[in-house]
C-alpha cells in the first residue's frame, strides 16, 4: 500500500513539525514571562518532551485498540489521568533542574495553566488520532470487501463459464463418436476443432484484450462444432467490415452471446435457423450483432435475457461500469443482441 | 418385430444409435425423428414399444412430448448432461444413456429393456412423467394438446386453473384448456410464490389479481384483471396474504 505508507510519512512529519512548534511557542512564553533564554528553552524541552511521550503512549493504545462509541469515556478519563501524572512528573524534574529565586512560584502558579494547555493538546490530539486510525480501518475494510467481491465475482464467473461448457462439450464427443464410425475423416476434423476450442477457453484470460479478428477466428471453431452437430439446421451469416476487424474487445465475450442465439434459434424454431453476426465500426465504438429467427408465440420474454446473456451484460459492466453496452430487441421474428465495446484509451488496451 | 423409434435433434445423434442398432435385426427402426412434433406424430402413426429419446430439442423438449402421448411406449433416454434429469430417471425410466455411450452400454439398456418387456412390465412412463414435470423448464410453460394441435402456455398467461373431475381446466386469454393432470401435480410444480391454491378446486396466478373481495361469510373471492372471479376459501386467503406480503 504505497500510498498510505505516504500518507503515514506525511503525517508523521505534520506531526514532528506541529510539535516544533509547540515548543518554540512555549519557551518564547516563558521567555516573555521574564524567565532567561536557558531556562525557558530547558523548561519547555522537559515539559513537552513529557506530554509527547504521554500522547504518544495514548495514540498507540488506540492504535492497536480502537475504542468503539461506548469506551470515549475511558479515553477521557485516560486523559486525565496521564494529564495529571504528566503535571506531577514534570514539577518534579523542573524543580530539581531549574534552580532561581523565584522560578519555584512561577512554577506552582502555572501549574494549572500547565495542566489545562495539555490536556486540551492531548485531547485535539487523541481526537485526530481516533479519526484517523478509524478512517485507516475502514479503508482495510473496503479493501478487504472488494478483495471479497473480486474473488466471489472470479468464482462466478469461473462458475458459468463451467455450467455453459458441458452440455456442449458432452454433446460434441457424442457427435465424434458418431463420425468414427461412419466418416472418420470429419471426426478426426472435428476433434482437432474441438481442441483448439478448449485450448483457446483455457488460455485466454477474461480480462484479456484481443483483435475482432482473433475473437472471430474463435467463434468460428465453435460455430464448425455446432455446425457439424445440426447438420443442416444450423446456418450462418457474418458480415464483417476491414475496419472493424482490427478493433479489440475483451476475449471470450462473444461465444456465450452466439451461443444463447443458436440455443434461441434452434430449439425455438423448427426446420433451417440463421444465426446473423454483423461486425462493424460506429462512431469510433465496435459494433456486434447477432441475430437468430425465434417464435414469438412459445417464448417466453425471460428466455430472451437468459442465462449466458446476464453473464455477459455482468462482465460487461466489470470492465468499463455501463449497464447500456449489451441490447436486445426482438422484431418480425427475429431475436437481436447488439454489443457496443467502447475504444479505451490506454489500460486494457496495451495488454 | 419389436418397432424402434429415435427422437433426437441431432442426426449425429441419432445416426450412432442407428448404428448400435445394427446389432439387434429384431428390433425394427421405423422412424428418426429431429423433434417432439414429429416424434408424436410417429409415436402415434406408428405405436412403437421402445423409443429413444433426447431430451432438449427445439419446442416441446422430450418430457412435454411424452406427456401428450397416450399410452407412451418404453422410453430409454439418451441426453448429454442434465443432473435433474438423470436423478428422475434413476427412478423410473427403462435407462437413461450419457452421451457419448459405447455399444457396451447400449447393449445394457436394450437387454434392460428385453427384460422387462417379456415380464410383460407395464412401462412406468406416467410415474416418470410426475418426477420429470418438476423439472425447471416445465416451472415455465404448460404444454396441452388442443384437438390434434399442440398448445404451450408460458405459466405467466395463466389466469387461474379449476379442478374439473379428471382434468384441470386451464384458464387463460385464449379460453380454457384442459389438462389431464391432478391439481396437487399443479400446485407442487409451479411457483408457489406466484401460483396459490386459494381453494380445493382453484389454483390462482396471483399476477392477474387486480383485488380481493368479502364474499358470503368466512369467504373472498379474487377479481382477476380480466374479470374472472375466483372463489377463495378461508385457508386459501391466509396463504394469498402470506404470499402477497399482506
Amino acid at each position: 500500500m504505497p500510498a498510505s505508507l505516504f500518507s503515514v510519512r506525511r503525517f508523521t512529519v505534520i506531526f514532528s513539525i506541529s510539535w516544533l512548534l509547540l515548543m518554540a511557542d512555549h519557551a518564547a512564553l516563558l521567555y516573555w514571562f521574564g524567565l532567561s533564554v536557558q531556562d525557558a528553552v530547558i523548561d519547555s524541552v522537559v515539559s513537552n518532551v513529557l506530554l509527547l511521550m504521554a500522547c504518544l503512549l495514548v495514540m498507540n493504545t488506540i492504535r492497536y485498540y480502537v475504542p468503539g462509541i461506548n469506551q470515549y469515556m475511558n479515553v477521557f478519563c485516560m486523559c486525565i489521568l496521564l494529564t495529571i501524572v504528566w503535571v506531577v512528573i514534570t514539577k518534579w524534574l523542573l524543580s530539581g533542574a531549574i534552580d532561581g529565586d523565584t522560578y519555584p512560584a512561577f512554577l506552582r502558579k502555572s501549574l494549572v495553566i500547565r495542566g489545562s494547555i495539555g490536556f486540551l493538546v492531548m485531547g485535539i490530539l487523541t481526537m485526530v488520532a481516533i479519526i484517523w486510525f478509524n478512517w485507516q480501518e475502514q479503508q482495510k475494510s473496503e479493501e478487504r470487501k472488494s478483495d471479497a467481491e473480486r474473488l466471489a465475482r472470479e468464482a462466478e464467473l469461473f462458475k458459468l463459464r463451467q455450467q455453459l461448457q458441458p452440455h456442449f462439450l458432452f454433446n460434441s464427443l457424442n457427435s465424434i463418436n458418431a463420425l468414427i464410425g461412419i466418416r472418420p475423416q470429419e471426426a478426426r476434423k472435428m476433434v482437432q476443432q474441438l481442441s483448439d476450442f478448449l485450448r483457446g477457453t483455457i488460455k485466454k484470460e477474461e480480462t484479456q484484450w484481443v483483435t475482432l479478428k482473433e475473437e472471430m477466428a474463435y467463434l468460428q471453431l465453435y460455430l464448425d462444432i455446432e455446425k457439424v452437430r445440426f447438420g443442416n439446421r444450423l446456418d450462418t451469416l457474418i458480415e464483417s467490415d476491414e475496419e472493424s476487424l482490427e478493433m479489440k474487445l475483451p476475449a471470450l465475450l462473444l461465444q456465450p452471446i452466439v451461443e444463447n442465439a443458436i440455443k434461441f434459434g434452434l430449439y425455438d424454431t423448427i426446420g433451417a435457423t440463421v444465426i446473423r453476426i454483423t461486425t462493424s465500426k460506429q462512431d469510433g465504438q465496435l459494433v456486434i450483432s447477432v441475430c437468430n429467427p425465434y417464435d414469438p408465440e412459445t417464448s417466453t420474454p425471460r428466455q430472451g435475457t437468459g442465462f449466458g446473456l446476464k453473464s455477459v451484460q455482468r462482465r460487461l459492466y466489470l470492465l468499463f461500469a455501463r449497464s447500456d453496452l449489451l441490447s436486445t430487441e426482438a422484431k418480425n421474428d427475429i431475436f437481436t443482441t447488439t454489443v457496443r465495446i467502447p475504444d479505451l484509451p490506454g489500460g486494457h488496451r496495451l495488454s | 418385430m419389436n418397432k424402434v423409434l429415435i427422437i433426437d435433434d441431432e442426426p449425429l445423434a441419432r445416426s450412432i444409435v442407428k448404428e448400435y442398432l445394427q446389432q439387434y435385426p429384431e428390433l425394427d427402426l421405423v422412424a428418426e425423428c429431429g423433434d417432439g412434433f414429429e416424434g408424436l406424430k410417429a409415436i402415434q402413426q406408428l405405436q412403437p414399444s421402445l423409443i429413444f429419446l433426447d431430451i432438449q430439442m427445439p419446442k416441446i423438449n422430450g418430457f412435454e412430448m411424452l406427456e401428450l402421448v397416450d399410452n407412451a411406449p418404453a422410453v430409454i433416454f439418451t441426453t448429454a448432461f442434465d443432473e435433474f434429469a438423470i436423478k428422475a430417471f434413476e427412478a423410473h425410466a427403462i435407462d437413461y444413456l450419457l452421451k457419448p455411450f459405447n455399444q457396451e452400454r447400449f447393449d445394457k439398456a436394450i437387454a434392460k429393456w428385453k427384460e422387462q418387456h417379456s415380464r410383460q412390465v407395464v412401462a412406468k412412463t406416467d410415474d416418470l412423467l410426475e418426477t420429470a414435470s418438476l423439472s425447471p423448464s416445465q416451472n415455465q410453460r404448460v404444454v396441452v394438446k388442443n384437438g390434434s394441435k399442440i398448445k404451450i402456455i408460458p405459466v405467466h398467461d395463466i389466469y387461474y386453473l379449476e379442478a374439473a373431475d379428471d382434468y384441470v381446466k386451464i384458464h387463460t386469454s385464449e379460453g380454457y384448456f384442459l389438462k389431464n393432470k391432478t391439481m396437487s401435480h399443479f400446485e407442487q410444480a409451479l411457483d408457489q410464490q406466484q401460483f396459490v391454491r386459494a381453494h380445493r378446486s382453484y389454483i390462482v396466478n396471483i399476477q392477474h389479481i387486480t383485488r380481493i373481495d368479502p364474499y358470503e361469510k368466512d369467504n373472498h373471492v379474487a377479481v382477476l384483471r380480466s374479470g374472472h372471479k375466483v372463489p377463495v376459501s378461508r385457508g386459501g386467503y391466509g396463504k394469498l396474504k402470506l404470499v402477497l406480503g399482506l
